[in-house]
């Protein structure tokens, strides 16, 4: 049932929101130096992005960042390179907001870097480098990646019965092709409105070559539904997509990934946020998700071969019993069983794996079954 | 006891030499042999294996007789060692040639009639009979050196003595005849002058020094002995050589001036490394000694003579039982009807009246038995009851360490590094004999890092060149833990590094390995003083090293902050609009105030190192410059946190000292007198008003200025305590 709910947020118009996010970076800077007149160590105020300052908010049914903040300041040998990138980029954000533009994490490593004055020193010496201190400036902000004017590359698709515009252009899901809808990074409402909607529930697949199979069966037109993907741990874009379909669409998402620990924790990111982006989980995590398959049982059930099976690893164990003590999973019945299931099995299973019954066994019989039975994990 | 040895060693040869004989032929040919045939033939045992070495001991005998005597007429020693090449037209190919050694100093001289005896016969001396720190032991050395240079030259030693001022002086002429181990005189007769005149004139270098500041003037020699040898020999410089010799002697006797004028043409070298080593130490000494035309001076660092010493009696724990009873014998034969009471008393320290009473009753006998009356059992049970008894050591004034002072003074001297530790260890006792441990160590500066660590070794003040890995002093370097004070060691043995260790022992009888004196007996008790000693220096070195690197580490921390400093002033004009110079400098100020340990410990450590920093000031050249930070500063590339290379900074280091060091040296040499004076008085002065000296001196146009006010500084530490020590003369 396709029931308009209203955005959590209150909508602020991009240039007020802009200004809100300059006159935060701007308060840093002056902070910066103020203190460095007046002969202390300038600091940034970093949120630490850690397990251990992850809270798991149970009423909400979502993970949530604590309070733990770590100084970064610039006579620390350890912070001090960082303290200088923080800087850099607040610069290269400001410039984005004065220009109207934004960039891609890419395009905000080029833009940072440069040969420190006086040394051979690259002011970053990788992308990643430059991602990590982007994720501590929308902490300390609290700023959304989006505010700071930063989209990350596109990763992730969709087909359906909903037709959408997206910066203007109206977009009907339901003709696609075979490649799909590529969801931007961004998916807020002043980029992505929902224009027309008749699907009921959203079917999130693991990767893209799943989603194919589903695609070319035309699986969403015969269970009227739309069909996505986030090629394995789904963007934040995607995240935000499915998050605004279940809240303000009322769309119920169901999930099918990987038997796997990668699998399970796909969908523990999906359901309750992550906890490198912990911050932003009131906005990405959907509690209600539920969980289709692969099951452990499925091997039994739907009568699967030996050659389906992909032994578990030592690396896969640790991880599995690291996620069945989530506290998240810790309580959770359904889930400590399914992950004894697949730990007593003793290997993982791909949702491929369902080929080896039938080239579209999973589209035709499996799926339909499943959400028939209301088969699912919660 | 060298005697016994050789007596026994030469028997066997007399029984083989022909077979089938009865006893009575063989009778006829058994005789005496004498001592000085006995080592005109077994030359090697005394030192005389080559003519490069037979040159060297020669020397070292010299010198260490004449060091000794001005000790004990407590003089300050002026010694002169002169080599004339008496073949200089011989071709470059000869494996040797003929040369006259002659050693003078201002000791007391020797009276007549024992001329014969000390010079002319084998184990003739004062020294072998007393317990007392001196540098010859045996009696054999100067001996040996003229027997020597009779055997390959013909040629009679010559002696001038003046045992009295005013007096004439005895030229005597002398060969030794070694069947009757006695001296003949071939020429007698008194002389006026003394110094003898000839050497002053010897040579445009002995001229030149004579009209400078004085060569063998009858002033500085009111007394004295002369000793000419002519022998076979070479002279050649490197490891082992004279050179070498007299720059170790000057290191461990500070108190001594030497003169050294070697002959004019030197033996050209067929090993060049060796070559290079000799003139990479000979440079080295340079900076403190003068040369002028090839006459090397080393100069006194401190007038104060060594500690005079006593002659101290042997004690029970050291003697052996056959000795004893020798010792009861002739204690019998001086004091007819002396009781054992007594006897134990005077000839032997460390028993008193109680103990000899005790000592006494525990064999059975009482206080009043005659030494007469002590029979061998007896004399056994006595032996045993030495043993077990408890008895104070032997007492430490007989021996007469360096001093951690004078260590320092003579490894700066000799060494030019950038960080000097010296330990002195209490006496401690090995047979009965009291004995001393001093160890010092040099690190960094211009030493090469990646070889193993120079050991230079003394005993009783004499350097030890040979037979290194046989010396008790090696074993203790090997066993040492380098590693524990951050130095590279391969298993079980020398350290690998920029280091010289230095290991002194000081003893009334020091136990060497031969005749030869080369290398020190492995006795546990010394190896285990050695390694004590070498510990208590790799402490220091440890602690250094570390802080040391600690500088680094700030030194690094300090360029990391100000390398981001300017971006981060820029990033915050272009967002705020603040002055980005004013940010810049204000946390310029706040790094440097954060890193200040990277200055402070430097001062206080007195890095010195010239350095090409174009930032810096620059007045004349030299600079004392912040060494932790610019070796660091030049590695800084891409890796900021790069390991940190000790290797590669020192030596990077090194060649730059090495350049501007020669330059201030050669500055330096025509007002040396002038600056040291001053010098000596700056550091007096530091070092009177605090031990720990914190004003940073401004950049000295003599770096050799630095070192010594550094040295000074260093010695003022006592070890481990950090106090002033009070022990041992001042340095300056």
């Amino acid at each position: 049932m396709a029931k308009q709910k209203t955005p959590s947020a209150p909508a602020r118009t991009k240039k007020e929101r802009d200004a809100a996010t300059e006159k935060k970076i701007v308060m840093l800077a002056t902070d910066v130096a103020k203190r460095s007149l007046a002969g202390n160590e300038p600091t940034v105020r970093v949120p630490t992005r850690t397990k251990s300052n992850t809270l798991w908010n149970k009423k909400k049914g979502i993970l949530q960042m604590g309070p733990a903040a770590q100084e970064r300041g610039l006579f620390n040998l350890s912070q001090a390179k960082s303290f200088m990138q923080t800087m850099l980029h607040s610069s290269s954000i400001k410039d984005l907001i004065a220009a109207e533009k934004t960039l891609s994490l890419r395009g905000m490593f080029y833009k940072g870097l440069h040969t420190v004055a006086g040394t051979k020193e690259k002011t970053f010496a990788d992308q990643d480098e430059s991602d990590g201190i982007l994720e501590d400036l929308e902490v300390s902000l609290a700023a959304l990646r989006e505010e700071l004017h930063i989209f990350a590359k596109k990763a992730g698709t969709m087909v359906g019965n909903i037709t959408i515009i997206d910066s203007g252009d109206e977009i009907d899901c339901r003709r696609m092709g075979s490649g799909g809808y590529a969801i931007p990074s961004i998916v807020e409402p002043d980029v992505i409105k929902f224009k027309k909607c008749d699907a009921k529930f959203v079917l999130h697949v693991e990767k893209n070559t799943v989603w194919s199979r589903f695609n070319e069966d035309r699986f969403w037109e015969k269970h009227n539904c739309i069909l996505t993907e986030g090629g394995g741990q789904p963007p934040r874009g995607v995240r935000r997509l499915l998050r605004r379909l279940n809240e303000e669409l009322g769309l119920p998402v169901y999930c099918l990934l990987d038997c796997d620990p990668w699998g399970h924790y796909i969908y523990s990111v999906i359901k309750q946020g992550s906890i490198s982006l912990a911050f932003e989980s009131e906005r990405l995590a959907i509690p209600d998700v539920k969980y289709l398959g692969i099951r452990a049982s499925d091997y039994r059930t739907c009568g699967l071969s030996d050659d389906v099976q992909i032994a578990l690893n030592d690396t896969d164990i640790k991880r599995a019993k690291e996620i069945a003590a989530y506290p998240w999973f810790q309580g959770h019945k359904g889930w400590q069983r399914e992950i004894d299931g697949m730990l007593n099995n003793g290997f993982k299973m791909e949702v491929e794996s369902l080929i080896t019954k039938d080239i579209s066994y999973v589209t035709e019989t499996y799926v339909p079954q499943r959400l028939k039975a209301k088969d699912w994990l919660d | 006891m060298a005697a016994k040895e050789a007596v026994a060693v030469a028997e066997p040869k007399k029984k083989s030499a022909t077979p089938k004989v009865d006893a009575e032929s063989m009778a006829t040919r058994q005789r005496d042999i004498s001592v000085s045939e006995f080592f005109a033939k077994n030359r090697h045992l005394l030192g005389f294996d080559n003519p490069r070495k037979a040159m060297l001991t020669t020397i070292k005998e010299a010198v260490d007789n004449s060091l000794d005597a001005c000790e004990e007429a407590e003089i300050l020693p002026e010694i002169a060692v002169i080599i004339e090449d008496l073949e200089p037209t011989r071709p470059a190919s000869a494996k040797s040639s003929r040369y006259r050694v002659t050693v003078v100093d201002n000791g007391p001289g020797i009276v007549r009639k024992q001329v014969e005896n000390i010079f002319g016969r084998l184990l003739y001396g004062s020294k072998f009979h007393r317990l007392k720190m001196s540098r010859g032991q045996q009696g054999i050395g100067i001996s040996a050196a003229g027997m020597y240079g009779l055997i390959t030259t013909g040629r009679p030693m010559a002696i001038f003595t003046k045992p009295k001022a005013g007096q004439p002086t005895h030229h005597i002429e002398l060969a030794m005849n070694t069947k009757t181990n006695r001296a003949e005189v071939t020429f007698d007769k008194e002389v006026k002058d003394f110094p003898p005149d000839r050497l002053r004139k010897l040579s445009a270098g002995t001229r030149a020094l004579a009209e400078q500041s004085g060569f063998l003037t009858a002033t500085e020699f009111p007394t004295g002995t002369s000793v000419s040898i002519e022998l076979d020999g070479k002279y050649q410089r490197g490891r082992g050589s004279v050179d070498e010799f007299l720059e170790l002697t000057a290191i461990a006797n500070p108190h001594a001036r030497i003169v050294f004028v070697p002959p004019t043409r030197v033996t050209e070298d067929d090993e060049p490394d060796v070559l290079t080593a000799a003139e990479a130490s000979a440079a080295a000494v340079a900076k403190v000694t003068t040369e002028t035309n090839g006459v090397i001076v080393f100069p006194r660092g401190v007038h104060e003579l060594p500690r005079e010493t006593k002659e101290i009696q042997p004690h029970p724990k050291g003697i052996e039982l056959g000795i004893l009873l020798q010792m009861l014998k002739d204690y019998e034969a001086t004091e007819k009807g002396g009781t054992l009471f007594k006897f134990l008393q005077d000839c032997f320290c460390r028993v008193s009246a109680s103990t000899a009473s005790g000592m006494c009753e525990a064999i059975g006998l009482t206080s009043r038995t005659k030494v007469a009356d002590v029979g061998p059992p007896q004399a056994e049970k006595l032996f045993k009851v030495f043993q077990e008894s408890k008895l104070a050591p032997p007492p430490t004034d007989c021996l007469a360490p360096i001093g951690v002072r004078q260590l320092l003074a003579g490894m700066l001297k000799g060494v030019r590094a950038e960080f000097y530790a010296a330990s002195s260890r209490e006496a401690d006792v090995y047979r009965g004999r009291p004995f001393q441990i001093e160890a010092a160590i040099a690190f960094g500066g211009e030493l090469p890092g990646d070889e193993t660590a120079r050991v230079i070794r003394f005993a009783n003040r004499v350097p030890l060149l040979f037979q290194q890995s046989a010396c008790s002093s090696f074993k203790a370097v090997s066993e040492t833990g380098w590693k524990n004070y951050n130095l590279s060691q391969p298993r079980g043995g020398i350290p690998v590094g920029p280091l010289v260790i230095m290991i002194h022992m000081a003893s009334v009888w020091v136990p060497f390995t031969s005749e030869s004196k080369e290398a020190i007996a492995d006795y546990d008790e010394i190896r285990k003083e050695m390694k004590l000693a070498l510990m208590e220096c790799g402490r220091k070195l440890g602690t250094y090293l570390r802080k040391r690197q600690r500088m680094r580490r700030e030194g690094l921390r300090r360029d990391v902050f100000e390398r981001y400093i300017g971006e981060i002033a820029k990033a915050v004009h272009a967002i705020m609009g603040a002055d980005p110079k004013a940010i810049y400098d204000a946390l310029l100020e706040q790094a440097n105030a954060r890193t200040a340990v990277a200055d402070q410990v430097l001062d206080e450590d007195g890095q010195v190192i010239k350095d090409e920093d174009p930032s810096g000031p620059d007045d004349d050249g030299v600079l004392i410059v912040h060494e932790a930070i610019a070796p660091a500063v030049a590695q800084l590339s891409s890796t900021p946190f790069a390991p940190l290379d000790f290797g590669n900074g020192s030596k990077k280091q090194t060649s730059k000292v090495g350049a501007v060091g020669k330059s201030s040296a050669s500055t330096q040499a025509g007002s040396k007198s002038g600056s040291k004076s001053t010098t000596r008085a700056k550091s007096k002065a530091d070092s009177a008003a605090s031990p720990k000296r914190t004003a940073k001196q401004a950049p000295e146009s003599a770096a050799r200025a630095e070192l010594r006010a550094r040295a000074a500084k260093a010695a003022s530490r006592k070890p481990g305590s950090g106090k002033p020590s009070n022990d041992g003369p001042r340095l300056f």
